[in-house]
């Protein structure tokens, strides 16, 4: 007698995938609990943390805003290679706006952010045209030029950088902000691109011909992905500085390109929530490694071969898969 | 000083052009990404030297044996990994990539790096040209990148296997409909492009010393040479290479050391924002740019 495993949505999902019918406060609680997970994590945590881990949850928070960023540029078909980009001109500018003019980090952070932001989007818009692969190499190539570019012209303290920036006014300021940041950009652009606005960028990624024969423009579109992706990398960028009190040629490394996207992989690509959890999972991962020296970019190379062989989803969606279904074995006729 | 520079030049392109021929091969010509070729260089000229020092086998039998080595690498590389995200272009460059970084970080981390990790050179002396002295090595070099070249034009254009690779790279429903086995020919193309990476390390590592770093600017190079070139074709690679080339060594001359990668890289982008194909690929416009 051969079986078969079943797999049946719960009742309370019907017809599609956002859809439920909730009756009682058990149902709530079913689509509120997951939710509350990172929201209520990211804010108790910094309480019951050491200070070490504090500096821990800190680049978590950076990393997961990259991972985020490149999700949204992925979600609008474009593969980014080089989020170290972003990542460093938000560094640059928050750096010189406070060595060299004096702002506050306050003042000089949502200024980075912008300023890098359209910085970012101006480098990269001659070739908005391009597709896949080829635009993915022009983003992975930018940052290595512009790291040599420094090294050559020596301008902005050239090889030793920018050093005494004033950090931000408190620990607990600096651990809120970002954490706040984190889950406002991850609620807010998740939000975002499940509204019309988001289907118009998601439709680009299918099938952008299309797209243009419905009459919408897509390059303002595609603009304005690529704005809004890279303001929240220049934000980590600009963020880093101050915590680092240092800018210098290792914001453009190849770290600031990998780990998020790494994390994106691991997390699960297309909801942003995978994003952030494969930056919860990598980055605490790579500080406990840290003993081990060189060898944890070597894992980090197996983990990513690893997840793109064996489960190319992610994380997040075989979770997600697990939670909304039941299984059962059944007979075959 | 000028004489000297532009033979340097002519050395320089002959290097690159060595160096790209495997990455072409695979990438340009059957359209499989190995963005591990960088470490399948290191990889080799480790092996060799691993075999020539530690083993002491003779010359051409560790060669031998880490070109197979390689090649075997190259292979299992794309029966485990690449073959399970074949023609996702994202998912190919990430997944070899990784490869590439993990094996590169592994030599980095055992700590294979100094002066006396080097091969030793095919033919030893040198002679002098005008005024520049040139070692033979180099000559040798130069030699090898237009008989590479050679035998890849012929190659790709007048064996069986070689118009398999470019039927793949054109339309792979196509190609199984005519007979060709697409996974079998992928796997070759990949083998035979860590093979010339081998011989690549073989004949450029003697002019320097080994280290995981060079991995990294390898890929690079042959990436930028692939780009410029244009993928898919082979008169490409040589006008590249002769660009580029003549490009690093005028700047390193003329300019300082820290302009030659920028000079390179920003030929990258110039021609990826111009003409995506590149100056001598064929146009697919509509699979390029919108």
């Amino acid at each position: 007698m051969e079986r078969r495993r079943e797999r049946i949505d719960r009742g309370i999902k019907v017809r599609a995938g956002d859809v439920f019918a909730l009756c009682s406060w058990r149902e709530m609680l079913y689509l509120i609990a997951p939710r509350m997970i990172p929201i209520l994590g990211f804010l108790l945590m910094p309480l019951v943390l050491g200070t070490y881990w504090q500096k821990v949850l800190l680049s978590v928070a950076v990393f997961a805003l990259l991972a985020i960023s490149w999700d949204i540029l992925a979600q609008s078909g474009m593969i980014s290679l080089g989020q170290a980009l972003f990542f460093g001109l938000g560094a640059y500018c928050s750096g010189i706006l406070n060595h060299t003019f004096g702002w506050h980090p306050l003042l000089a952070l949502p200024a980075a952010t912008l300023l890098g932001g359209l910085i970012s989007t101006a480098c990269l818009l001659p070739v908005l045209r391009l597709r896949g692969v080829y635009f993915s190499m022009v983003t992975l190539i930018i940052p290595l030029m512009l790291v040599r570019v420094v090294e050559a012209t020596k301008i902005f303290g050239g090889t030793e950088g920018l050093s005494g920036i004033a950090p931000l006014p408190s620990k607990w300021i600096e651990l809120y902000l970002i954490v706040g940041v984190l889950l406002a950009a991850l609620f807010g652009f998740r939000r975002m691109l499940d509204s019309d606005y988001g289907l118009v960028l998601k439709g680009i990624k299918d099938n952008d011909r299309s797209v243009t024969n419905a009459g919408i423009n897509i390059y303002w579109f595609k603009t304005q992905a690529l704005f809004i992706a890279s303001c929240i990398g220049a934000l980590s960028g600009a963020f880093m500085t101050h915590v680092y009190m240092f800018v210098g040629m290792p914001v453009f490394a190849l770290d600031y390109s990998i780990l998020p996207i790494a994390a994106a992989v691991v997390g699960g690509p297309g909801t942003l929530v995978g994003a952030t959890l494969g930056a919860v999972i990598l980055v605490p991962l790579s500080e406990a490694l840290r003993g081990i020296g060189g060898l944890r970019i070597v894992f980090y190379g197996c983990f990513l071969v690893m997840f793109i062989v064996a489960l190319p989803e992610g994380i997040f969606h075989y979770v997600q898969r697990k939670y909304h279904q039941f299984e059962r074995w059944v007979e075959v006729e | 000083m000028f004489l000297g520079t532009i033979i340097y030049a002519l050395l320089n392109s002959a290097i690159l052009a060595v160096m790209a021929i495997g990455f072409s091969l695979t990438f340009g010509i059957s359209g499989v990404a190995n963005f591990g070729y960088g470490a399948m260089y290191i990889l080799s000229a480790y092996l060799s030297w691993m075999l020539l020092n530690l083993l002491e086998l003779p010359y051409w039998l560790s060669v031998c044996a880490s070109l197979m080595v390689t090649m075997g690498a190259g292979a299992l590389m794309y029966r485990f990994v690449l073959l399970r995200v074949r023609g996702q272009a994202l998912s190919e460059v990430i997944a070899t990539f990784g490869v590439g970084l993990a094996v590169l970080e592994l030599f980095n981390y055992l700590g294979f790096v100094g002066f006396e990790y080097t091969l030793p050179v095919l033919i030893d002396g040198g002679f002098v040209i005008g005024e520049t002295m040139v070692d033979a090595q180099r000559i040798l070099i130069a030699a090898a990148a237009a008989f590479l070249v050679a035998g890849l034009w012929a190659f790709t254009h007048h064996t069986r296997l070689g118009l398999a690779f470019r039927g793949i790279a054109q339309d792979e429903r196509t190609a199984l409909t005519l007979g060709i086995d697409s996974d079998w020919i992928a796997t070759i193309s990949v083998a035979l492009g860590c093979g010339l990476a081998a011989l690549a390390a073989t004949l450029i590592i003697p002019l320097g010393s080994i280290s995981p770093s060079e991995g990294y600017e390898v890929l690079i190079k042959a990436l930028a040479v692939c780009i410029i070139g244009g993928l898919g074709s082979t008169g490409g690679v040589v006008a590249a290479s002769f660009i580029i080339g003549f490009a690093e060594r005028f700047t390193d001359a003329y300019l300082s050391s820290h302009w030659t990668m920028i000079v390179s890289l920003a030929a990258i982008l110039v021609v990826l924002a111009v003409k995506p194909s590149g100056l001598f690929g064929r146009q697919k416009e509509l699979e390029e740019r919108i």
